[in-house]
């Protein structure tokens, strides 16, 4: 059933969320710490468990993958409801920081991601056809 | 008529959003493909026009949250919130390949630790360049390059005055911008093809909104690995941010 794909993703999203405020709590910090990370673990974890023991059934992929093909439309609505009056008010000072601070990392992301050996790769393609969408 | 129409969109938020996202979605698609050929993604064009409709919102009602102030998209703030974002962030896990995203674990933590501290020297030096030279304020501004929570939450931490706070989630707001519109015109640059080089960027770029929207719009499958680096990076600076880096920016200027 496609709800248990949807209860699997939702009992990860509050466990996670819980987490990272409790380990916000612990090390004394007013905010949440990696909640959304401890659940995207989870979620992993949990389906590599449940296809080993073979009770991952299409439909219950499919309670996810819904969730995940609607990311990017999600995305636009979060950049529907941000704040950008304000950021624009900030003047110079905002943007020139806002700027260096982006230039700078994107050039150390360069530096970073040409380093190293990367033997990291998408899977092949029949892996994603619930989660991924044709280009729109 | 019109009043009856108002109603059931008014009563019917999130689905109204659906619906909205649904034609702006469609439309950025047909933009993508008539004006620009394909070369600017489609998801890409989609967010830019969210984020001008986002000041337009501003601009007329006054508010802080674009176009979900006005009341008949009040869903736009349901379907674009921490909520639901966060439960579509989680559902990319699944397309996460676990191997892969070890290879890339020890990386992804040092670009994380880079990605805070490097935002916040150059946000403070500038601050400093422009008269905020006071550690409080340098912090402040500095931890608002990190992410816009990071800043206001810093400046709350160690006493900094209202204008110095708001110029710092401005400064956040503004890097989440440029990240948005800017990474997948810099992707070349970036070498952001692989789940190493997305969790690279997860950890410097900073910015659960911004990563997972620049990701979006470059190329879907990258989403999942960024955002699993990025979305440590506001407990992080969070964590450092009023300790650390406030105590050495305090040692340094005095």
């Amino acid at each position: 059933m496609i709800i248990y794909g949807t209860a699997l993703l939702a009992f990860c999203h509050l466990t996670g969320l819980f987490l990272g405020d409790l380990l916000g709590a612990l090390i004394g910090v007013k905010s949440n710490v990696g909640g959304v990370g401890i659940a995207m673990l989870m979620l992993i974890v949990l389906k590599i468990y449940l296809e080993k023991k073979g009770v991952m059934p299409k439909e219950t992929e499919a309670g996810v993958g819904f969730w995940g093909a609607m990311y990017i439309p999600v995305v636009v609505a979060m950049a529907a409801n941000q704040n950008v009056v304000a950021a624009l008010k900030g003047g110079p000072v905002a943007l020139l920081s806002a700027l260096g601070a982006a230039l700078t990392c994107a050039c150390v992301i360069a530096l970073l991601s040409r380093s190293g050996r990367d033997t990291t790769a998408f899977p092949p393609v029949h892996h994603q056809e619930f989660t991924q969408e044709q280009d729109i | 008529m019109l009043e009856m129409l108002n109603k059931v969109l008014l009563h019917n938020g999130l689905v109204t959003a659906f619906a909205l996202v649904g034609v702006t979605m469609w439309l950025s698609g047909v933009l993508s493909r008539r004006l620009t050929f394909g070369h600017v993604h489609g998801s890409a064009i989609a967010i830019m026009i969210g984020l001008a409709l986002a000041y337009v919102g501003g601009a007329i009602t006054g508010g802080e949250k674009g176009l979900a102030d006005f009341p008949l998209l009040g869903g736009i703030g349901l379907m674009g919130g921490a909520m639901l974002r966060d439960f579509a962030i989680v559902a990319t896990a699944f397309e996460v390949q676990a191997t892969e995203a070890r290879k890339a674990g020890l990386i992804g933590v040092l670009s994380l630790l880079l990605g805070t501290v490097i935002p916040f020297i150059v946000g403070a030096l500038i601050a400093r360049a422009f008269g905020y030279s006071d550690a409080v304020s340098m912090t402040t501004i500095g931890a608002g390059a990190v992410t816009y929570i990071v800043g206001p939450v810093t400046g709350a931490a160690i006493g900094a005055s209202s204008d110095v706070m708001a110029l710092s989630i401005a400064t956040g707001l503004i890097k989440a911008i440029i990240v948005m519109v800017g990474t997948p015109f810099a992707k070349g640059f970036l070498g952001l093809k692989t789940p190493r080089s997305a969790m690279i960027f997860g950890g410097l770029a900073g910015t659960v909104s911004g990563v997972s929207a620049g990701l979006a719009a470059t190329d879907r499958r990258l989403v999942p690995y960024g955002a699993l680096v990025a979305t440590f990076h506001t407990g992080i600076g969070c964590l450092l941010g009023p300790s650390v880096l406030f105590l050495a920016t305090k040692a340094i200027v005095g």
